[in-house]
């Protein structure tokens, strides 16, 4: 052994197994279950988009690295992927595929590189693409049609959250069942209607601990407190908090978007407060907003707070004298 | 019984099977030992012998000139062949007396028996530990004269003794405590008689089930109290295993001395006891070997100034393709770029793997793992960015210097990024400044 053959770091010199790329794949199999879920209930349209916004995704990733003369191994470090998915999962499944690569194109440019890519975002990526095609596309982004297991021939539906925003669903009893909501059998956006999908791989994320368990639970507690107190006043106006739960892009929202280690606080006290801005303001967007859903202005706005409360809520150091109270 | 713990900390992988059960062995000391006088935290001892003169073993061959250093002995007898800089362990060369073995062991006249240490008062204590040299053997390497000296007006209530070892892979306390507990129980009542405390508690990771019921059995005649820690790294850091005991906290910027605690290691404590019983100074240390480099890992007893390459010969030597060797623990041990290195007070153990590879590095994904198992309360990535774009103050007011480089964060850290390293460069940084601010 030459001694010019020895490594010098410093320490410490064991680390743990878990990488970049290990939590990232970790994320991209927990998605699998409502992947799946969405191409058996709208087939080869559901094909389509996931193609597209994966390829348009890598592409820009790839053209941004090699214009900024970066590595390309972060190309598959599974985050851009992630982001397609997310961003594919987000869209109605009747929306064209040029749309898809332009909400793609601008979620990796404009909400990941030029912020300087992986880990320096301030928004979540797919969202910032979803956000703009919602403003540059408000037709397509809001033209829903039935999965293909409904017995329904219609060129249009409406989707759960939809269909109690503009109708008067809850007093005329044609809300959509809680059964369909968990199962997924209704309209909405590709990846959000399977609740028991989205669910199954919410587990693994929290088994691996890869996702703050305070996040979901932050958002979803926040969210049925403040539309419950709506529910117990009239419930002849107002749909229960277990439908709000289970509608639209609340779970695909809690377990898998908020949860973005980049764009969520690195504090236990932040993280309350950013999960319960989230909750909130989801359940003031849908009983009082002029839009049905709210799931990914909330977590959009609330991104904007956790530089803030990063640097708001420093941790107690040991020793530390504890504040006055 | 319920296990005390800290809140915070990781679980490494122990790897201490390799060598628990090995009994420590008594490594001959070789035929040239290189001492320096700069193995202690502060300042270095200043030579007391010169090229050519013959030196016995136990003599003094370095005295600490100020309070925050400790004095240097033979562990040889023979002729001093230079005093010059030699390659150390810290990574520079340091002064050192470099001794041919002429093989006697003559022992110099000063180390003296004492019949009854118990009936020494805390002065005579203090002042024998202080001749012996004996630092803190840890891994930290304080001077344990100024450790054992309270200020006055901070009155010491609990002696605690730490044999929690949290460190992966060494098993050296592990074995003082089951071939040596009636010395570290013995050493330990010194310290309570020399600090003036109540009571001493031994606290040791739960991993150590048989040297906890050893000390148990032993304690009887002693004010001590054995208690059973959980193994979490890093319970053995002073301030966190002084939490789990005692529910006190040390505060920011503050010494045990503050809450009323001395800590010691167990190999602290025997060396405490060997001096005063025995007369014999520090020249000599338990260590563990282990790690995939070595062909056979051992426990062993070592002459300090002994060179990494003797030590290594002595466990079946390095295998091929050893590409990484440490001084220390895995998790806060220090690389070496050579085996000529000697053993010093503070080497707690040798390791060597082999074919290890440098992780690669990802920009900070804001996981905040590093903040969860954080022992100290600190946000080791807001302190490595702060340090990294020349915001000192910043990473002051946030607690750089609290931090003890115990490593948890960059281990859990999945972007691999070398946040010790950071905050250390911060650290030293900061310090730098306000000495020039002073000066």
């Amino acid at each position: 052994m030459p001694d010019n053959a020895l490594i010098i770091q410093s320490s410490p010199h064991f680390r743990d197994k878990d990488s970049v790329p290990r939590i990232m794949y970790t994320v991209i199999i927990a998605l699998l279950p409502a992947v799946a879920a969405s191409v058996y209930f709208f087939r080869l349209r559901a094909i389509g988009v996931y193609l597209s916004c994966l390829a348009a995704c890598l592409a820009t990733e790839a053209l941004f690295l090699w214009i900024r003369k970066k590595p390309f191994r972060s190309l598959w470090d599974g985050s851009v992927v992630i982001t397609g998915l997310l961003l594919a999962m987000t869209l109605p499944p009747s929306v064209s595929l040029d749309i898809a690569v332009i909400g793609s194109v601008v979620a990796v440019a404009i909400g990941k590189q030029v912020f300087g890519g992986l880990g320096h975002n301030i928004f979540n990526p797919a969202l910032v693409g979803r956000a703009f095609l919602q403003t540059a596309f408000p037709v397509a982004m809001t033209t829903w049609i039935p999965p293909a297991t409904l017995p329904v021939d219609a060129l249009t539906y409406a989707t759960p959250l939809g269909n109690l925003k503009f109708q008067v669903a809850v007093a005329q009893g044609t809300l959509t069942p809680i059964k369909e909501l968990f199962s997924g059998n209704t309209g909405g956006c590709l990846g959000e209607t399977s609740a028991i999908a989205l669910l199954l791989g919410a587990v693994l994320l929290l088994a691996k601990k890869t996702i703050d368990w305070r996040i979901p639970a932050g958002i979803i507690v926040a969210l049925s407190a403040f539309t419950g107190i709506f529910w117990l006043t009239d419930p002849e106006k107002f749909a229960s908090p277990l439908f709000h739960i289970l509608a639209g892009g609340l779970l695909i929202g809690a377990f898998y978007m908020a949860t973005d280690m980049v764009t969520s606080p690195i504090n236990s006290k932040g993280t309350w407060i950013y999960a319960t801005g989230i909750g909130i303001m989801v359940g003031l967007v849908r009983l009082f907003g002029g839009f049905p859903e709210g799931v990914m202005y909330s977590i959009l706005f609330m991104n904007t707070f956790v530089p803030l409360l990063n640097r708001f809520f420093r941790p107690r150091i040991l020793g530390e004298r504890r504040a006055a109270s | 019984m319920k296990t005390k713990t800290f809140p915070h900390g990781i679980h490494p992988p122990e790897g201490k099977d390799l060598t628990a059960d090995k009994k420590l062995e008594v490594l001959p000391p070789p035929d040239k030992v290189f001492i320096p006088l700069h193995q202690h935290f502060g300042n270095p001892a200043e030579p007391l012998v010169q090229k050519g003169e013959e030196i016995l073993l136990g003599q003094k061959i370095g005295e600490a000139k100020s309070l925050f250093s400790a004095c240097v002995h033979a562990s040889v007898s023979g002729k001093v062949l230079s005093v010059d800089g030699h390659n150390h362990p810290l990574g520079k060369p340091v002064l050192s007396i470099a001794v041919a073995n002429d093989g006697e062991d003559r022992v110099h006249q000063d180390v003296k028996e004492t019949e009854d240490p118990f009936s020494l008062d805390p002065d005579q204590l203090r002042q024998k530990v202080r001749e012996a040299g004996i630092v803190g053997m840890g891994g930290a390497a304080f001077p344990t004269a100024v450790k054992i000296t309270p200020p006055k007006d901070k009155p010491i209530d609990t002696v605690i003794i730490n044999g929690c070892e949290c460190e992966p892979i060494l098993t050296a306390d592990y074995r003082l405590m089951m071939e040596y507990p009636e010395e570290i129980l013995k050493g330990a009542e010194l310290v309570r008689i020399a600090t003036g405390a109540e009571r001493i508690l031994v606290g040791i990771e739960d991993n150590k089930k048989k040297a906890f019921d050893l000390l148990q059995k032993k304690a009887n005649s002693f004010p001590a109290e054995i208690l059973l820690v959980k193994t979490k790294y890093p319970q053995g850091a002073e301030k966190n295993l002084i939490y789990a005991l005692l529910g006190r906290e040390v505060p920011r910027g503050g010494l045990p001395f503050d809450v009323g605690v001395v800590v010691q290691n167990v190999g602290t404590v025997k060396a405490v006891w060997d001096a005063a019983k025995t007369g014999r100074p520090l020249y000599e240390r338990a260590l563990t070997v282990s790690g995939n480099g070595f062909k056979e890992p051992k426990n062993l007893i070592v002459r300090i100034g002994t060179p990494f390459q003797a030590v290594a010969d002595a466990c079946g030597g390095l295998k091929e393709d050893v590409n990484t060797v440490i001084m220390g623990g895995p998790m806060m041990g220090l690389s070496q770029w050579a085996l000529d290195a000697p053993v010093i007070k503070g080497t707690s153990g040798i390791l060597a793997w082999t074919s290890q590879k440098p992780a690669v590095e990802f920009d900070c994904i804001k996981c905040s793992r590093c903040v969860t198992h954080c022992p100290m309360g600190l946000v080791p990535t807001q302190l490595m960015k702060y340090v990294k774009y020349g915001q000192l103050p910043e990473a002051e007011s946030w607690g750089a210097t609290d931090c003890v480089e115990c490593g948890s964060c960059q281990y859990s850290c999945p972007a691999k990024i070398p946040l010790v390293h950071w905050i250390r460069l911060g650290k030293n940084q900061i310090i730098s400044q306000k000495r020039k601010k002073s000066a």
